[in-house]
């Protein structure tokens, strides 16, 4: 199954080679990782898109947990989680004067917006879940797909909870409860 | 206050962390930090090579508990501490790495001895740092202490580029340290709910089998298993690195179990109904094959390393925390078990009956077995041994006779071969005073042999054992049993070279067994003597070790001699 993690890291250099590199020595599949900084300059945030059973991801959550630069790891796509899913994509599509006016339709019901136009070529931007994109592209192909980039998931989890923990990072406590009890009720099941 | 150099201010660091002795061998990149030590009052163990360094480190860390120290130059060197660290990271040995790096400027330049150390040692560290501020070095010195000794210890490396050694600051060594995403203190103290759960198995449990490892020696829990032990009386095997935890003289000791442990330890693992693992991790070498690993049991799993649980074996009563709190919590919970479970005992009492260790000693060969039984005997099963990897590995786990903890210091999960020899100079160096014996194989010995001119140079009285049979004993074994008996590569020649001689022209004190009937007297007189020994045994040659679970195999389905 597909597992959307969150993971608060501490904004150095080299905490991306150690995330990624765990998932390489460990044998795990990363489909899309996305790294920005946070409202604390000091920490980013990874969300990284695995896939695995219960047992895989439980290892990953915990050797996540284990490295030294991560503060705080979190599955979003666990049962008592909700949040928002979002990926944006950049889509060159062939298009020509006479397939045009269809493209736009298309585009147009997927509140999607063409950004750039060329006489063979437009290039569309969407912005949406893993759901909605799949089905923007496949309705795409037909025209043509010149080239895709996508960010990779980012998601945000709607507990109003999440929001409080991320500023109080720097107060030690609250998180590493968090985080303790999060690897003890995993380590559980 | 004045200012001091990068370098000056590790070395302060150093010993404000009480470091004494550091094992190291000097260059380019690192000659500024050599330059501050040589009149620093800390003690340098010059070794011939690196990987020395860091096996002398980690044999320190094992034998003490505190982080042993090495600190080579960039490029060749750091990466000759690749396989150390590896050791140190398997084994959770507790070390600290400083390694040369060119200048900051020069970084990814390719310049002259450069390598990406940070990324070359970082899946065989527990943490790594490249200073590339002076500001921020004590702060990481502290932190690296303070990394390797805590929660599940391990190798920090700490990557020190020859501009930052030469920069200016004030030397102010913080007094805590706090890594927000780092908190084992925090994950120490067991939940009490898990202990209760846990303990209530134990209570139900009708044929209960303790398996411990090495997580209960890091924790200091010998004093609080002994006791859980003498309470229930329910029956203890160890792991490898386990091995000293628990009195193996003692009436509910297994021994150890795995591959090569002993029949009645596999027996009761697999015939138990509750298994208490207490800070092991369920190696392959102890599981065999692991869908049929202990059957019947409910699994109870101590570990202060959450991803150590459920890693492999599916673990139905966790318990996340330091074995000492853990084990004394239980005990409160637990009462005398010894009645409800004397059928169990009665049974694993005529397992050891019928399947006790034993080796041929009839037809009058000299064999490791009786060298190292011998070795144990006459050092009162006191000494700090150390052992490379191998047959003789595997003979002194089951012949030695531990009696204390950290008197076994082995690379357990690595396997790495030429570890012994160093480890023994690191081991002494953090116990002095006491017996240190390396028992080695001949293959082991010839890969790190250089250090014999450490020890000889710096008068380190470690007696190093070389069990001679003149091939890859383990590697011949397994190619007897499994490669129709193809013995590729496992021989090495018509005869190794002359031991002795090597040691001699190391100017080590040198002696020769071969024979049963001098194996008495040739031990005494190495332990008799002040300085480093090394003892030549010329062994048989063709011998296997058993009992033996072959690779893929139930631990009951166990090989054992006629």
């Amino acid at each position: 199954m597909k597992h959307i993690i969150s993971v608060l890291v501490e904004n150095h250099f080299g905490v991306l080679a150690h995330v990624s590199g765990l998932f390489s020595a460990r044998g795990f599949n990363i489909d899309s990782l996305a790294v920005g900084e946070t409202e604390d300059p000091t920490i980013s945030r990874m969300t990284i898109v695995a896939h695995g059973d219960d047992r895989v991801i439980e290892q990953i959550m915990k050797q996540l947990d284990k490295l030294i630069d991560v503060i705080k790891v979190q599955d979003l796509t666990s049962e008592d989680e909700e949040m928002i899913e979002r990926e944006l994509v950049l889509v060159k599509v062939n298009a020509t004067t006479s397939s045009r006016s269809d493209l736009m339709q298309i585009v147009n019901t997927f509140r999607a917006k063409i950004v750039d136009v060329n006489p063979q070529s437009v290039t569309v931007e969407v912005t949406g879940n893993q759901s909605k994109i799949d089905a923007m592209l496949e309705l795409l192909r037909p025209f043509g797909l010149k080239e895709v980039v996508r960010t990779g998931t980012i998601a945000i989890s709607r507990k109003s909870e999440l929001a409080r923990q991320s500023q109080s990072v720097k107060q030690e406590k609250p998180v590493v409860a968090i985080k303790k009890s999060k690897s003890k009720v995993k380590a559980k099941k | 206050m004045a200012e001091l150099t990068g370098a000056r201010i590790l070395i302060e660091s150093l010993k404000q962390e009480g470091v004494e002795y550091v094992f190291g061998l000097p260059g380019g990149a690192i000659l500024p930090t050599f330059d501050a030590l040589y009149d620093s009052g800390l003690k340098l163990i010059l070794v011939r090579h690196e990987q020395g360094a860091s096996h002398m480190a980690d044999g320190f860390g094992r034998a003490t508990g505190r982080p042993g120290v090495c600190i080579v130059t960039s490029g060749p060197a750091a990466t000759n501490t690749v396989t150390g660290l590896a050791t140190a990271y398997m084994d959770s040995a507790p070390l600290v790495c400083v390694t040369g790096q060119v200048a900051t400027h020069a970084i990814g330049s390719d310049a002259f001895q450069e390598a990406d150390v940070i990324g070359i040692t970082r899946p065989v560290t527990k943490h790594n740092y490249l200073v590339k501020d002076v500001r921020q070095l004590a702060q990481t010195v502290k932190e690296a202490f303070y990394i390797a000794s805590t929660g599940r210890p391990g190798p920090v490396l700490i990557d020190f580029p020859v501009d930052v050694s030469r920069a200016k600051y004030e030397f102010n060594y913080p007094k805590e340290v706090n890594i927000r995403g780092y908190q084992p203190r925090k994950m120490a103290e067991p939940q009490a709910e898990q202990i209760e759960n846990a303990a209530k198995a134990i209570r139900a449990s009708k044929r209960p089998c303790l398996y411990v490892g090495g997580g209960a020696i890091a924790s200091g829990a010998y004093q609080e298993i002994f006791e859980f032990v003498e309470k229930t009386g329910i029956p203890i095997t160890t792991t490898i690195l386990g091995l000293g935890v628990f009195p193996e003289t003692h009436p509910l000791s297994l021994r150890m179990l795995g591959m090569h442990g002993t029949v009645y330890a596999n027996y009761a693992v697999q015939g138990s109904d509750l298994l208490i693992s207490v800070g092991a991790r369920f190696d392959d070498r102890v599981t065999g094959k692991i869908d049929m690993f202990a059957p019947h049991a409910k699994i109870i799993h101590i570990d202060i390393d959450p991803s150590s649980i459920s890693k492999t074996v599916k673990v139905h009563y966790p318990i996340v925390g330091d074995v000492k709190p853990a084990i004394r919590a239980l005990s409160k919970l637990v009462k005398d078990k010894r009645k409800q479970i004397k059928d169990w005992t009665a049974q694993i009492e005529e397992w050891k009956k019928k399947h006790p260790l034993k080796y041929k000693n009839a037809d009058g060969q000299l064999r490791q077995e009786f060298i190292i039984q011998k070795i144990g005997e006459l050092t009162n099963h006191n000494a700090v041994v150390t052992t490379g990897v191998g047959q003789h590995q595997m003979w002194t786990a089951q012949w030695y006779g531990f009696t204390k903890p950290r008197s076994m210091i082995t690379s357990g999960g690595l396997g790495t071969m030429g570890y012994g020899f160093p480890a023994a100079i690191g081991a002494q160096i953090g116990r002095p005073g006491e017996t240190v014996i390396c028992i080695d194989g001949d293959g082991s010995f010839q890969m790190t042999m250089c250090e014999l001119a450490t020890a000889a140079y710096h008068k380190i009285p470690v007696k190093v054992f070389i069990m001679d049979n003149a091939h890859h004993g383990m590697v011949r074994q397994w190619q007897e049993l499994f490669y129709n008996r193809r013995f590729s590569g496992s021989q090495l020649g018509p005869s190794n070279p002359d031991f002795a001689k090597i040691g001699e022209a190391n100017g080590v004190m040198s002696l020769k067994i071969s024979k049963p009937e001098e194996t008495e007297s040739v031990i005494e007189e190495a332990l008799s003597h002040s300085g480093p020994v090394l003892i030549h045994c010329q062994v048989a040659k063709e011998d296997n070790v058993y009992p033996m679970v072959p690779a893929g195999h139930a631990l009951d389905q166990v090989m054992d001699m006629a």
